[in-house]
């Protein structure tokens, strides 16, 4: 666990560093993001007043309107399901599958967001997260998340949730996402997740990844206390057969903290592990 | 030699070794490939059907005009007035634009701006005046049909002499195929901008660096690029990890060769017809004696290679003085060729040169004007810092398009960048203030490879400016995307989101193309031509379709002379079809 923690430590601090001995911010800011100045050319300002298939030698149709027939791949919905970790453990008590995953369907800028994240052993899933979210584009690299969370699993009670969060690409391609969360009875969560590719080759990827979660409140029943409750960091290694189809093994440590270390501990569970993974990650 | 992309690309059916002419493979598909049949005169018939084609093993269909694959060649004559009736057995609309040229809005063929498609199994009768000469292309306008397979050279003969100074006249159409269905190709990409870069940045290249120069030179090459999050080898989005090369239709292993006697002066009429390839193309051991870009005489210019995109023609004139030379042309990102042969007799072939090394892009392409020359380059994070004085040859003022300002001041083109308001969204991934305006870099890859290669500064339309009135004034649009994304866009809007661009009926205006993405984009005006001039105003060359390189800013000149609705758009397909497309209305 320590070990692979300041291995993802030293890698972020590393580019941390990088990123501050740069100075040329400033450039860079100036030709991404920022606000449009006042004096911003109005993109509509070529068009003398017409409308796409409207107006003079626009196409006649059949009923009478004109509306425009041309549309292309820019107004049109595009679905995928992405895969990124459906893996077993080999020393794991308890947990012998995990999944993690994600499908979207939308357009580039606004699209339906439906991710899924659980574990499970012997034909049950003990721990299930799943959330069905509207993601909109705020940013060249950024989305914002609003939607509904649920979690569920045998052993467990099932918590509802309101999601907020944002998703996207930083500087430096660290691939980030932060979502809080509101509950009932006044229960609140925050998650934070992040994950960077080192290409090794063309094919071979590394990928380390680190998740925490906060809670408001404990909640004893579904085994979170308040503050810091879980982290986990781990390091997979894949083999892009091709861009949608690659296998991976790693290693992941998983810590519990605070006071729901001391539920684990209480119920004679051991609130840090690491094990060895081994898995697929694919999308379609 | 770049094994991986050699490994990697499709060289085609035929066995190496063993060259299958193209009539064998035609024999056993149905379908005619290699040298088209040319149609001559002044009534047409074309039939779009489907055909099947086996270009990797895996027998696909694609979609073609009389069976042929390319269609036939359409030999008009310059005045006559030609017929050409088009009958679609498709199961879905269909349409043919005729590629650069000068007709009425109703025949230019863009379903949805200028006519309503053709309905499947319906026809539709195209009849206009033709009114200039050379080498120009049709193509499907209708989705991604293109790609599919539907297209074809049009050749016109002047109205006076009755044929050419040349001994030989080939028309030599590249093109690339891939057995995705395109809308595929698309879908992926929206997930994953990179998805066919297979030349992405590694650890392993950085390694290389660190042990060749130091590591921080070589943090300082990955620098800007990591922190802007951009890729410095995205130089295509489609690879020939999905594509195979075409010539005539025949893959590299099909050589399509063309035959000449030792001695023979041989034009090509080489046209680029793919969906999505640049290819840089040259004959090693010829000298490529340009005389025509875009269907226009240029003054002939000597030059071993040159570099055209989607869209755009280009006449060359050789004279072959041995038995057999290879035609190479090797994709702009390297990962694959199209080739063929010329020779004294079937059968022959050269040896086929290695593809070059991969070049990244520079930061004048990320970033633009930092110095005035095709070696303004790579001196990693310093020249950025020398770039933001160095500006020589630019305007010292501004001389935009603001409204009523006095015509004497649009003689020489604005260089400052007006970026747009909706440049600042989701939909643009960066913005360029200091652009190139600079004609004479033949483009990332092909700076300083010790061949004499053609840039838009070597073509100089013969006669000079067909219409010399100063422009009235300016119109200004800066080319946009989002490579995480997959978006493309003119101001960071997308087509379907825009309004169109108003051109006054009969005046002459400047448009100003400023490039705020790393790809070259061939841009492509309907029904007028672009008239591209130089950063001080001086006229420079005639095109249809103008290759627009990264960061830089390009300003031509249009007449519009011609009142309708016409399309305006990146001839790369995929980004036409994400929405790097304007409606022009001419009125």
């Amino acid at each position: 666990m320590k070990a692979i923690l300041s291995l993802c430590v030293m890698a972020m601090s590393a580019w941390a560093a990088s990123a501050q001995s740069m100075d040329h911010g400033a450039m860079s800011m100036q030709m991404q993001g920022g606000d449009a100045p006042v004096d911003a050319r109005d993109p509509d300002a070529y068009s003398g007043g017409y409308r796409l298939g409207h107006g003079l030698y626009a196409l006649p149709h059949p009923d009478g309107v004109t509306p425009h027939h041309l549309m292309m791949s820019d107004q049109q919905n595009f679905g995928s399901v992405l895969i990124d970790r459906l893996e077993r453990s080999g020393n794991s008590p308890g947990v012998e599958t995990v999944y993690d995953g994600r499908a979207t369907f939308g357009t580039a800028y606004d699209k339906l967001v439906l991710k899924a994240e659980g574990e499970g052993a012997r034909g049950r899933v003990g721990d299930a997260r799943t959330e069905l979210l509207w993601g909109h584009a705020v940013g060249a690299y950024w989305d914002t998340q609003l939607g509904l969370r649920n979690d569920a699993g045998s052993g467990r009670p099932g918590r509802n949730w309101l999601a907020f969060g944002v998703q996207g690409l930083a500087p430096y391609w660290f691939e980030l996402e932060a979502t809080a969360y509101v509950g009932e009875g006044g229960r609140t969560a925050l998650r934070l997740a992040g994950e960077y590719e080192l290409l090794i080759t063309q094919r071979l990827i590394l990928q380390p990844r680190i998740e925490t979660s906060f809670h408001g409140r404990s909640d004893p029943d579904a085994h979170v206390g308040s503050g810091l409750s879980n982290a986990v960091a781990g390091i997979r290694l894949r083999y892009e057969i091709n861009r949608q189809f690659a296998p991976y093994i790693g290693m992941e440590s998983t810590g519990a903290y605070g006071s729901t270390a001391d539920m684990i501990r209480s119920a004679g569970g051991r609130p840090r592990q690491t094990r060895w993974v081994a898995g697929v990650r694919m999308w379609f | 030699m770049n094994f991986i992309g050699r490994r990697r690309f499709v060289q085609g059916l035929a066995a190496s070794g063993l060259l299958v002419p193209w009539v064998d493979i035609a024999n056993a598909a149905g379908t005619r490939f290699g040298s088209p049949d040319v149609l001559r005169g002044t009534e047409f018939d074309l039939v779009i059907d489907e055909v099947p084609v086996n270009f990797t093993g895996r027998p696909v269909m694609a979609t073609t005009v009389n069976g042929s694959f390319p269609g036939p060649t359409l030999r008009f004559r310059e005045g006559e007035t030609v017929t050409i009736r088009v009958t679609n057995r498709l199961r879905e609309t269909t349409s043919i634009h005729w590629h650069g040229l000068i007709l009425p809005y109703q025949m230019d063929g863009v379903p949805g701006i200028s006519f309503a498609g053709i309905p499947a199994g319906g026809s539709f009768t195209y009849r206009f005046r033709v009114q200039q000469r050379g080498s120009y292309w049709y193509h499907s306008h209708s989705g991604f049909q293109e790609m599919r397979g539907l297209y074809g050279s049009i050749v016109i003969d002047p109205a006076q002499s009755p044929r050419l100074g040349e001994d030989r006249d080939f028309t030599v159409l590249l093109s690339d195929w891939s057995d995705e269905d395109p809308m595929r190709i698309m879908a992926k990409l929206k997930v994953q901008g990179d998805y066919y870069n297979h030349h992405r940045p590694t650890a392993i290249d950085f390694a290389r660096d660190v042990s060749a120069t130091s590591l921080e030179a070589a943090l300082a090459r990955r620098r800007m690029w990591n922190e802007m999050r951009m890729s410095p080898t995205d130089l295509a989005d489609v690879s020939s990890a999905t594509l195979v090369h075409l010539v005539n239709g025949c893959a590299p292993d099909g050589n399509w060769t063309g035959l000449f006697k030792r001695g023979e002066s041989v034009r090509l009429r080489l046209v680029n017809g793919s969906g999505n390839t640049f290819y840089d193309l040259r004959i090693p051991g010829l000298p490529l004696r340009v005389v025509e870009v875009d269907g226009q005489a240029i003054e002939p210019v000597t030059v071993d290679e040159f570099r055209f995109g989607p869209g755009e023609t280009c006449d060359v004139v050789v004279h072959p003085d041995e038995d057999v030379y290879t035609l190479f042309a090797q994709t702009m990102d390297r990962s694959g060729y199209a080739r063929a042969t010329l020779a004294v007799r079937e059968g022959l072939a050269a040896p086929t040169p290695a593809l070059d090394k991969i070049e990244w892009l520079t930061m004048a392409d990320m970033m633009g004007a930092m110095d005035h020359g095709p070696m303004a380059g790579m001196q990693g994070m310093q020249a950025a810092d020398d770039g933001m004085e160095g500006m020589q040859g630019m305007q010292p003022m501004d001389h935009g398009a603001h409204a009523g300002q006095p015509p004497d001041l649009l003689a020489v083109p604005s260089s400052r960048a007006r970026h747009a308001r909706t440049e600042y969204g989701p939909g643009t991934d960066m913005r360029v203030d200091m652009a190139r305006t600079n004609l004479d870099d033949p483009g990332v890859g092909l700076r300083n490879n010790g061949r004499r290669v053609l840039s838009i500064a070597d073509m100089k339309t013969v006669g000079g400016s067909a219409d010399i009135r100063t422009p009235t004034r300016e119109i200004e649009l800066h080319l946009t995307g989002n490579m995480e994304r997959y978006t493309w866009s003119f101001d960071g809007v997308e087509f379907g989101s825009s309004t169109p661009v108003h051109f006054r009926h009969g005046e002459r205006l400047r448009v100003i193309m400023h490039n705020d993405t790393m790809m070259t984009h061939p841009m492509h005006l309907h029904g007028m031509w672009s008239d591209v001039e130089t950063a001080d105003g001086d006229f420079q060359v005639r095109r249809h379709t103008v290759p627009i390189q990264p960061a830089q800013r390009v300003s031509f000149r249009v007449t519009a002379d011609a009142p309708g609705r016409w399309a305006w758009h990146c001839h790369l397909m995929l980004h036409m079809d994400a929405g790097m497309f304007r409606e022009v209305v001419v009125a």
